[in-house]
């Protein structure tokens, strides 16, 4: 899947100097990213805890863990895909080494994936680490 | 615009509110997420203070002045309360602390005596407060849960509910106004309908509450129940109003102090309404706070308020029409205060979103209301809901911010 890196998204989103720009920098990540099909989503894909619905979709291949997410509002797919170009194509240990709060600190996102944010975002964090840890024991 | 607005003035009103004085991201707040809490005067912030720095005691057991006056204001709040909703006797008002608890202690009470075959009646439109309490006590006790079905504009289906209604129906419950579309309950005749069958009635009035002029002697029911911080008051804090004949000998809630006659190591015996149905120290600053609410509703003239939150509704739905891609959520011919509503091929999450970094407060996803979402066929919905201070500028800022979102999430 085509996602930029997160140096790249770092660096774009850097550029951009109001609100509009930078959220529609996301809303149109989001739309750019592959979709799951209608098939794929399913409810043992859907991580609980958001308030639109995510799917999170992953398997291991050679030693890393390939994701594919989605979600039904398309901020979230951008913020999904911001999340996913840290994650994506990563070694269980690279994820698990990964500051994910520092990475959205620095994108100046750090509202989204705070804890007593309601929409989900930590929560897709958690699933992945969690499958990370599973894949290295 | 704002000429036509009221009779009453609107800038007074929000000079009244200080949290409305401020930038949200640059932005001047518009709040309009009122169906969620209203905000509180300074008159409610007052009142809280004042009892914290004058006379902060435990009520009714003290032998000293702080106690006699903490004792005073807090039942004299109950007065407040009775008169406000047209109660007939000041122990028919029990404290709770809110809609939701009020709503447990008639379940509770109901659960220990519905039987297999008894039935309860709620309807489509219900918040899960008053939805998953009678499923739930419906399962502990084998009786069945029926739910009346709505019109697709979110009215109550009333023919289907007068055909549910049967020689089993034990209780039927129901929201005055509802919380996601503002549809209005023609509460009184359902009522009627409903005692005719022998079931006692018990409206969720959370939502009704704020819009002023209720009167529980009028409506007939049999409980009514609300929460104080809908209604310019403090959270944790919300009545159970009950006719004396019915709550009398309604299984206890809590046991514990206060709610006593008589205590030995083995037996007790249960003290009189209100006080049987409120164990342990209540929220004596919390229900302070919302008879100092009741007293700043009260000053207003209620035609005008309605008028003008009628006007507020009316404006937004003109608005809509000429929207591109919005659609209206409920649009039954009586409602209230809530304007539910859909962009075309967006979710409501992102909408509300992009409100909020334009300063727009408003509330989006199921309204605590999925089954109701299911039944409508939509993922939940964004919702504006208006209140007293809010103005007609107030609505043009949400079509503003609300083109802006269309075009970004286009």
């Amino acid at each position: 899947m085509n996602l930029p890196g997160y140096e790249d998204i770092i660096e774009d989103l850097a550029f951009f100097d109001d609100w509009e720009q930078r959220y529609q920098y996301i809303i149109d990540l989001g739309k750019s990213i592959p979709k799951l099909a209608a098939e794929q989503k399913t409810d043992e894909l859907l991580v609980p805890g958001c308030q639109s619905k995510v799917w999170l979709l992953s398997h291991t291949k050679d030693g890393v863990l390939q994701f594919q997410a989605d979600s039904d509002a398309v901020i979230v797919n951008g913020l999904l895909a911001i999340v996913l170009a840290a994650y994506h194509n990563q070694t269980p240990a690279r994820i698990l080494a990964f500051d994910i709060d520092d990475y959205f600190q620095t994108l100046d996102l750090e509202r989204h994936i705070s804890p007593t944010r309601g929409n989900g975002l930590r929560a897709i964090v958690a699933k992945i680490q969690g499958l990370a840890k599973q894949a290295q024991s | 615009m704002t000429a036509a607005i009221s009779h009453f003035d609107i800038d007074a009103i929000r000079a009244e509110f200080p949290i409305l004085q401020q930038q949200i991201e640059g932005n001047p707040l518009v709040y309009l997420d009122n169906a969620a809490t209203t905000q509180k005067p300074k008159a409610v912030i007052q009142a809280i203070t004042n009892y914290y720095t004058q006379c902060n005691a435990n009520v009714h057991r003290g032998a000293h002045h702080l106690a006699d006056e903490a004792t005073r204001r807090f039942e004299q709040a109950r007065d407040t309360v009775a008169a406000f909703i047209r109660a007939n006797d000041r122990s028919e008002v029990i404290w709770t602390s809110g809609t939701t608890e009020a709503i447990n202690i008639v379940a509770n009470g109901i659960g220990q005596r519905l039987q297999p075959g008894d039935e309860v009646l709620v309807t489509e439109m219900e918040h899960h407060a008053n939805l998953v309490t009678w499923q739930q006590a419906c399962k502990r006790s084998g009786a069945s849960l029926k739910v009346a079905p709505i019109h697709d504009n979110g009215a109550l289906d009333t023919a289907a509910f007068t055909r549910l209604l049967t020689d089993n129906t034990k209780l039927v419950a129901l929201p005055h106004v509802s919380n996601a579309l503002g549809t209005v309950n023609p509460v009184k005749t359902l009522t009627a309908e409903a005692h005719a069958k022998g079931a006692l009635v018990l409206i969720d009035g959370a939502q009704g509450i704020a819009h002023g002029g209720v009167d529980v002697s009028d409506i007939g029911c049999d409980f009514y129940a609300f929460s104080g911080h809908k209604l310019f008051g403090p959270t944790g804090v919300g009545v159970l109003w009950g006719k004396k004949a019915v709550l009398q000998d309604w299984p206890v809630w809590q046991t514990g102090g206060e709610m006593i006659a008589r205590v030995t190591y083995q037996e007790s015996t249960w003290g009189e309404l209100p006080n049987r149905l409120e164990a342990g120290t209540p929220n004596i600053a919390g229900v302070i706070g919302l008879a100092a609410a009741i007293d700043w509703f009260n000053q207003f003239d209620l035609t005008a308020v309605q008028a003008h939150e009628r006007r507020l509704l009316d404006y937004a739905t003109e608005q809509a029409h000429s929207f591109d891609g919005l659609q209206i959520v409920g649009t039954a011919a009586d409602k209230i205060g809530v304007f539910s509503f859909l962009l075309e091929g967006s979710h409501p999450a992102d909408v509300g979103f992009l409100l909020d970094k334009q300063g727009i407060a408003i509330r989006t996803g199921s309204h605590c209301a999925q089954p109701l979402m299911q039944r409508l066929g939509v993922p939940g919905t964004a919702r504006a809901s208006f209140s007293v201070y809010n103005t007609l500028q107030e609505v043009d800022a949400l079509f503003i911010a609300l083109k802006k979102a269309r075009q970004m999430l286009a």
